[in-house]
């Protein structure tokens, strides 16, 4: 109840400030006019279309750049030399701010979706590789014992032990993956490319419409938003099990 | 594991990055990617060193790097001393909390159309930009160290009568730091990223600027050693910040 009275009067002064002074800005516009904008730009059908070419590219990136993060995690998890191998070229790597492959992307595709979603993998690549691969590591080692004593081969060890063994943490690799898949998605399209919400957040923008620019900004927080608290729920009902450590709650 | 054998891995490891240069030499020299996209290393390397003979590349790095350390720094000031406010408070966090935590998810770089129309393309709009961007994982990460204080604390700081200054600066700063630390960290990297983003939207030097001009002009080889400096900035902020986590929390493990 608390949390509503500080968004509520701040919606209220900017509403009876600009109605009082009667503000016209290419930069500002007060809560009514936001809603409106709004409202005629839900109606035109534009914003699902953009929605969608968003909501493509980042999932199409999170699977892209997630699964050979997964792979890349559960093979370095279970093969310690291969990770120690591996840990310079890794670790020489990451650093590597993802934007900084939008110009290379841009030159070998072009605007369009194949670059956006190239630069989101990229980026959902390294939460997955280093979160899988603790969580691979940090399985009961009597599992693993286990299995050897089995006599399972290598692809059964992965399917029937580690994986379900590492499931819960796993699974909050994919909820960083999954944020950092909408930022970078909406980062590339405000930057460069054409099409989905960004782009439209920046034409609004440009064609000086401070009321559509707010709106589809916060219906960007809002999407961000949700998407957050649907997989939070997800992972409290899903892996209540398994008391799953808050990294970025 | 011996000193001996750690030791070995490592060169190892050296040696598998080298391996890699090597394949991407042998690619780009037999052309299997056309070189107008990846240039060999001896390309880039050369472009590194061309690049900062003529202190063009030295000029752009120093403008990154300097509006990247200005922005975090400014956010890091502001996010921690708004936080501990916040923080210390229960009413402040009470009214003010889920606002914060509905502004977090929002992608940082889309506050810069908005940056835009207030600033127009200048370097301000950019600073803001960075500093507003990199300033959430802070200013949570110093609520969040405040309020979980361990309630005892709290009453042993009321028995022995300390003022509400002095709760701050010896018993809640103490208790947030590794959390403040590990989120400046996080929001060093965002400042980079937020730095290359708005140098490529604003055209305003440094070097998000210089990729894009080199990518525009299919100039290869400056375009990855403007990367590959990037990369560098990125692995030695990480650095620096991780050793200082370690010196500053070293009374945590005795």
């Amino acid at each position: 109840m608390k949390g509503w009275v500080v968004p509520v009067g701040v919606l209220l002064f900017a509403e009876i400030s600009a109605r009082l002074f009667g503000i016209t800005s290419d930069s500002l516009a007060s809560p009514s006019q936001i809603l409106a904008a709004a409202w005629s730009f839900l109606s035109t059908g534009v914003l699902f279309a953009r929605s969608a070419q968003t909501l493509l590219a980042a999932v199409s990136g999170l699977l892209i750049g997630g699964g050979l993060g997964l792979t890349l995690a559960v093979l370095l998890g279970l093969i310690p030399p291969l990770s120690r191998l591996l840990r310079f070229p890794i670790e020489a790597l990451r650093p590597i701010p993802s934007i900084a492959s939008l110009p290379i992307v841009l030159m070998i595709y072009g605007f369009g979706y194949r670059m956006e979603i190239a630069i989101i993998a990229f980026a959902c690549f390294w939460p997955v590789l280093i979160i899988g691969q603790s969580a691979i590591v940090g399985i009961e080692p009597r599992l693993i014992e286990v299995s050897r004593v089995l006599g399972l081969n290598f692809f059964s060890r992965v399917t029937k032990i580690a994986l379900p063994a590492a499931l819960p943490r796993l699974f909050v690799a994919f909820r960083q993956a999954a944020a950092v898949s909408l930022v970078v998605a909406v980062t590339v399209e405000i930057v460069m490319n054409p099409q989905g919400l960004g782009y439209e957040l920046m034409t609004a923008q440009n064609s000086l419409q401070p009321a559509l620019m707010f709106a589809i900004l916060i219906y960007i927080g809002l999407l961000g938003w949700s998407l957050n608290a649907v997989l939070l729920l997800a992972q409290k009902h899903l892996f209540a099990f398994a008391a799953v450590p808050r990294l970025n709650a | 594991m011996t000193r001996i054998e750690r030791t070995a891995w490592s060169a190892a490891s050296v040696g598998v990055g080298v391996l890699i240069v090597a394949i991407w030499q042998f690619v780009a020299w037999k052309q299997f990617v056309s070189p107008i996209f990846l240039p060999g290393p001896d390309k880039a390397w050369a472009a590194l060193i061309e690049g900062f003979k003529s202190g063009s590349l030295t000029q752009q790095t120093f403008a990154t790097v300097q509006r990247m350390s200005l922005g975090w720094i400014l956010a890091s000031l502001i996010g921690v001393s708004l936080g501990a406010l916040i923080g210390s408070s229960r009413n402040a966090r009470d009214y003010l909390g889920p606002m914060l935590e509905f502004v977090r998810p929002l992608p940082a770089s889309a506050i810069i159309p908005v940056g835009i129309a207030f600033f127009g393309l200048t370097k301000s709009m950019v600073l803001g930009v960075i500093a507003f961007g990199t300033i959430w994982p802070m200013l949570l990460a110093t609520i969040h160290g405040f309020a979980s204080v361990d309630p005892r604390l709290l009453e042993v700081s009321r028995v022995l009568q300390l003022s509400r200054l002095q709760v701050i600066f010896k018993i809640m700063l103490p208790n947030a730091m590794p959390d403040i630390l590990a989120a400046m960290r996080l929001a060093l990297t965002i400042a980079l990223i937020l730095s290359v983003v708005g140098e490529i939207m604003a055209y305003q030097g440094g070097l998000g600027s210089h990729i894009l001009e080199a990518s525009r002009a299919y100039h290869s080889a400056d375009l990855f050693a403007g990367v590959i400096v990037l990369g560098i900035i990125g692995l030695i902020s990480n650095l620096a910040l991780t050793a200082l986590e370690a010196k500053l929390l070293r009374w945590r493990h005795p």
